[in-house]
């Protein structure tokens, strides 16, 4: 069965090369039907591994399958592999599972679009992609895959590329991924040639986890640094978040499926995966927990004030991002991998859920024009509750176990800060997930008279997705809940790929004295204090819900004080909230000081192209057409002109026919015969 | 001497193949009338097809008292001949009946051509090697004069006549001088007493100046191409292709087998020689393409320039060197025949489409065959992600590896001056506005054409992204030379 992984990716590419060079002909149902057919057949075929993979005893998980040779020069040989262990095997279920529901999904939401085919393409496109990316078995297929789903998040971004809007943001996405791709390549080059040095050319994961030790810790965090900054660009982390939220201009299935549920986990995905690079440079490991928690609370704040529907989305994926990186960062690695599970659940639920909204209110993305759409879309306001329960963190839905499994090991990891942060972020959450929620789909609708009319349910190819997406985000926590003496089903289930990792880490800890005789002494204290974190979150968690409902839930309203009204309150912190709505004036900020002084530059490198760069070139073209015409009139004068002058002067003045019996035919042969003159002179000199 | 029954004919198996072939069609070509003529084409495509496993799996590397080495070698040449063969054949029937020379003749000569190249691929003994040898130039003589109505394809053929048999004369003389050496025409023999005796030896030297000589007229390398340019603008298109696609091939692997393989231990002798050639013929051809106006013309100055980029490969005698001469033809075959069967789909109407500027707008009426034509003139001028890029890199990567760092400049240079001309026809397609005298009307009978497009960009795509899957058979198939 694991021999047949090349399928799961390749299924996703047929569909798509079919649809691209049919799909306009092939009419939308069948359209649909190829794409669909070609995801839920790969996610068979993943589930088949999976499968196999947990009958598999736990030193046997890791399996590479290579598929062809892919490039031999010298020493240096690559092949196309796939790696199939536990991290890639959730990873894949994920892709193509999640990938399957939002494809289906997309059938009803694109249903009246011209270029429905051409959107499956792209869609099928990204799946392939992605899945290379997380089936490679070394770095070359991850940096394909890598750079594939760049490719096809930018043309569906840009999907209706009519609307300037929607064309600007993916440039944007495109050139801000460039920016990070850029530091990403330069870490995969440096990895190689500081290998390379120690005789070591090989890109595979194997081999270079194998051989890692031989390099010294500053290359080491050097290159982790530049993988992460891979990372911030893909996954939207401070400093380079700024394309997500303007990514929301393409369709709502595209900004479920890769602009929350699987793209943009490609950095947490790529870290795990290096878990042991990144162990190994602790410097790194802190760097990338602190940007994670500080892009998860800025983002949550500026969540706190957006008005439309799928902004607030956008701003909370980049928030639960930061928590996977602040997971991974910190070294937790199974919490962060859980989290980025339980989040394609809820997060890709929610997305399909605005969809679903905005599909009935004919194209009005904006919150403010909302409002008691509960009445009218009973299966997608449910199933959207229960989204926003899980990503606030309440019990049991999957969003409280990866999220507090995260805080509780950034706790015990002793980053206290950090945890403070996150605390105060999941209270945000909860939050504006709520205010969402209420200004969504309670009160009295604000929108005109002609959309209240139209205000339907969405057809079941809609919300039988929404309905799946729904059960899983309230019980895909299942496997993160502690059963177990020692840690929960996913720990058990990943503990193998990042046991290296781990095991450096806790060597590092116990290296560092004191922290080690403590895990002994305090097993019970232990449990009883996660209970007590759990406990607090909770509260936290409750709290921020209940505050929403007293701004934004009518029947709640009643019992606020008279400040608190979210009029009163934009009154009140005019400066605060001006500079949240204005998002920290960060796109601003980058204008000012980044793409102005370029765009700047460009024009001065423009007007030096012109003057000097052109003018050499030109002056080089030139040059070689002189040249051209000197050795094309050498060929028509001197070679053959000088040996039979005659012939140039029959050519000129002879017909046709008599141009070829007495013409140039002469002169090939004698060129014919000084050539073999001079070869045979140049021999006898002894060349 | 031996039985003429006992001589294995498995041998030549790939041969007898098409000469079976090409009489079925002799015959088929007497009985049938008319429009049953058009299975003629057919017939011929599908001999070139049968020939393609038969040359895959014939394998007597010694046979006909050594005279015939058919092994991995001739093989992979066989089978480059046949594709060339299938394709150019394909696109050949309709643009026949355009020309109004569609006879039966023009495909069994095809075959005999074919035949030709295939002995000259596994020749072992010069005698062997000459018969094949005229049997694909005497061939090609009547195949490029085939529209004998028009002056300058009779003008081009009997151009290519008449040098073709200086050349011919001049490669007996040298022959004849190596048997005088050698005492022998098997180049087993002459290896042999090269390696024994003088290398300062009259004989010798004179021997291979001539065949060197006799062969570069083959390849058209400078000074010995000036019959290319007007064979091919005068020759039917289609036979254009297969004469620089497979006639150039015969060449290389005579030249490959007789000096990599036989002369290895002469190689600093003859290298300097061999240098000189590539460096002039890669340079002349890329800058005077520069200048051509007519697309043909250019491709038969592209098609130089290439040929001396080949001989690099043929300078490095080690594996490296000689896989990537026959990788380099196998990508050239595709690239270039698709890039002819572009032209050859515009040029049967009327003749329009013979200039590069007929090309203007060509990507705005006709998207896809300008992506294709694209698609060649890129892999032409050799960038990734396709098959030319590969190939030239194999090339000069085998020069840098031996030290001829040189040349493999030259190379670089003599590219970077050809891009002129290959982006030029990407320039008229794609960025000039179509005007009334550009028409691009979609006649009937484009159905073969653009199979034939497809399956050349298809593989010029392929091998250039698998390259190593191709290097892998190009390597197997050099094996017998370098042992």
């Amino acid at each position: 069965m694991i021999q047949l992984v090349w399928l799961i990716p390749l299924l996703p590419l047929i569909g798509s090369v079919i649809n691209g060079l049919f799909g306009k002909r092939m009419g939308k149902t069948a359209v649909g039907l190829v794409a669909c057919v070609a995801m839920v057949a790969s996610f068979l075929i993943s589930l088949s591994i999976f499968i196999k993979i947990l009958s598999l005893p736990v030193a046997e998980r890791s399996v590479e399958v290579t598929v062809f040779n892919w490039i031999t020069s010298g020493a240096f040989k690559l092949d196309v592999t796939f790696l199939i262990d536990p991290l890639s095997t959730i990873m894949i279920l994920i892709v193509t599972g999640v990938g399957s529901l939002i494809h289906i999904y997309s059938i009803g939401y694109m249903h009246h679009d011209k270029s429905f085919w051409r959107f499956f393409c792209y869609l099928n496109l990204f799946v392939f992609f992605m899945l290379m990316l997380v089936l490679g078995a070394n770095y070359l297929v991850m940096f394909l895959g890598w750079e594939g789903v760049g490719l096809c998040s930018y043309l569906l971004i840009g999907f209706w590329y009519e609307k300037k809007s929607a064309s600007d943001a993916g440039k944007k996405a495109f050139v801000v991924n460039r920016v990070g791709d850029f530091g990403f390549i330069l870490g995969l080059f440096l990895l190689f040639w500081s290998l390379a040095g120690h005789g070591i050319t090989s890109l595979s994961y194997k081999e270079v986890f194998a051989n890692i030790h031989h390099l010294d810790p500053s290359m080491l965090t050097i290159i982790t640094l530049l993988l992460f900054v891979g990372a911030t660009g893909k996954s939207a982390q401070i400093p380079l978040y700024v394309w997500l939220p303007d990514a929301m201009e393409g369709p709502t299935p595209v900004s479920a499926l890769i602009h929350a549920a699987t793209m943009v986990t490609a950095g947490v995905y790529m870290i795990a995966r290096n878990n042991l690079l990144f162990s190994l440079a602790p410097y790194t490991g802190e760097v990338v927990a602190v940007v994670g928690i500080l892009t998860a609370f800025f983002a949550a704040t500026m969540g706190l004030v957006q008005n439309d529907i799928k902004k607030v989305l956008a701003y909370s994926t980049v928030s639960q991002l930061g928590y996977m990186f602040t997971a991974v960062g910190v070294g937790a690695y199974t919490a962060g991998v859980f989290h980025l599970m339980t989040h394609a659940f809820f997060k890709g639920l929610m997305f399909l859920g605005s969809g679903s909204v905005i599909h009935a209110m004919g194209g009005e993305q904006d919150m403010r024009k909302m409002g008691g759409l509960h009445g009218h879309m009973k299966t997608t306001s449910w199933t959207f509750i229960i989204g926003a329960i899980a990503i606030a963190g309440m019990p049991p839905f999957s969003g409280f176990w990866s999220k507090d499994e995260i805080l509780w090991e950034t706790f015990e990891k002793g980053h206290h800060y950090i945890w403070a942060l996150g605390l105060l972020t999941a209270f945000l959450t909860a939050f504006y997930m709520f205010r969402q929620v209420f200004m969504t789909f309670t009160g009295r609708c604000r929108a005109d008279h002609h959309t209240q009319h139209h205000l339907h349910e969405s057809p079941k190819i809609m919300t039988v997705p929404l309905i799946i997406l729904a059960v899983l985000a309230a019980t895909g926590g299942i496997i993160g809940i502690p059963f177990f003496e020692e840690g929960t089903a996913a720990h058990h289930f990943l503990n193998s790929v990042f046991s290296s990792g781990q095991h450096v880490v806790n060597h590092a800890v116990a290296g560092g004295g004191h922290v080690a005789n403590a895990a002994g002494e305090s097993e019970a204290i232990h449990g009883g204090l996660e209970l007590i974190m759990m406990g607090v979150s909770v509260a936290v968690g409750l709290f921020g819900i209940f505050l929403a409902a007293l701004l934004y839930y009518e029947p709640m309203k009643k019992f606020a004080p008279s400040f608190w009204t979210p009029e009163n309150l934009a009154a009140r912190f005019k400066g605060l909230h001006t500079l949240l709505y204005n998002k920290y004036y960060v796109d601003e900020i980058y204008d000012a000081l980044i793409i102005n002084p370029i765009k700047r530059l460009c024009w001065y490198c423009w007007r030096f192209d012109l003057g000097v760069i052109d003018g050499i070139v030109n002056g080089a073209g030139w040059v070689t057409r002189l040249v051209a015409w000197l050795m094309h009139k050498f060929d028509v004068y001197i070679v053959d002109g000088t040996i039979n002058s005659s012939a140039t002067f029959v050519s000129w003045t002879s017909s046709f026919w008599r141009r070829l019996q007495s013409g140039y035919l002469q002169n090939y042969a004698l060129v014919f015969v000084i050539g073999l003159l001079l070869i045979i002179g140049g021999a006898l000199l002894g060349w | 001497m031996t039985n003429l029954l006992n001589i294995n004919y498995y041998a030549v198996a790939p041969e007898l193949v098409l000469i079976g072939f090409a009489f079925l069609v002799l015959i088929l070509d007497l009985l049938l009338k008319g429009r049953d003529k058009a299975v003629l084409g057919y017939v011929t495509a599908f001999g070139l097809l049968v020939s393609i496993p038969v040359s895959y799996f014939t394998n007597e590397p010694v046979s006909f008292s050594g005279m015939v080495a058919a092994d991995s070698f001739s093989a992979f040449f066989n089978i480059v001949f046949c594709v060339a063969a299938f394709l150019t054949t394909l696109i050949s029937m309709d643009y026949m009946k355009k020309a109004k020379a569609d006879r039966g003749e023009y495909y069994y000569i095809t075959l005999f051509a074919v035949i030709g190249m295939m002995l000259m691929a596994s020749a072992n003994d010069f005698v062997n090697l000459y018969a094949g040898l005229e049997l694909m130039a005497l061939s090609f003589y009547v195949l490029v004069a085939f529209k004998i109505n028009d002056n300058k394809s009779v003008e081009g053929a009997l151009k290519y006549f008449v040098l073709g048999a200086l050349s011919s004369g001049i490669l007996l003389y040298g022959i004849s001088f190596l048997y005088g050496y050698a005492g022998s025409t098997n180049f087993a023999e002459i290896a042999r007493a090269a390696s024994a005796g003088s290398s300062q030896n009259m004989f010798l030297i004179l021997g291979v100046c001539l065949t060197v000589a006799g062969f570069a007229f083959k390849v058209a390398l400078f000074p010995f191409h000036l019959w290319s340019p007007d064979a091919y603008e005068g020759a039917p298109t289609p036979v254009t292709a297969l004469l620089s696609v497979g006639s150039k091939a015969a060449a290389f692997a005579v030249f490959l087998r007789f000096f990599a393989g036989s002369l290895a231990v002469l190689q600093p002798h003859w290298a300097m020689l061999i240098w000189v050639f590539s460096a002039a013929t890669m340079l002349y051809g890329s800058v005077v393409g520069v200048s051509q106006k007519n697309i043909v013309r250019m491709l038969a100055y592209s098609s130089i320039a290439h040929a001396g980029i080949i001989l690099i490969g043929l300078l490095v005698t080690n594996d490296k060197g000689s896989s990537g001469v026959l990788y380099y033809l196998l990508v050239y075959a595709f690239m270039n025949i698709g890039a002819f069967s572009v032209i050859t789909l515009f040029v049967r109407n009327n003749g329009k489409g013979a200039n590069i500027c007929d090309y203007k707008g060509l990507a705005s009426k006709r998207p896809w065959l300008a992506f294709f034509m694209a698609l060649f003139m890129v892999s032409l001028a050799g960038i990734p992600p396709t098959g030319g890029f590969t190939a030239k890199f194999f090339i000069l990567a085998s020069a840098v590896n031996s030290r001829y760092y040189l040349l493999a400049g030259i190379a670089v240079v003599s590219t970077v001056i050809s891009l002129f001309f290959y982006a030029k026809v990407i320039f008229y397609m794609y960025m000039k506005e179509a005007d009334d005298a550009s028409v691009f009307t979609a006649s009937p009978g484009a159905a073969l054409y653009n199979v034939v497009i497809v399956i050349s960009a298809v593989a010029t795509v392929l091998i250039g992204i698998f390259p190593s899957v191709f290097m892998d058979m190009a390597v197997q198939a050099v094996k017998p030379l370098l042992m």
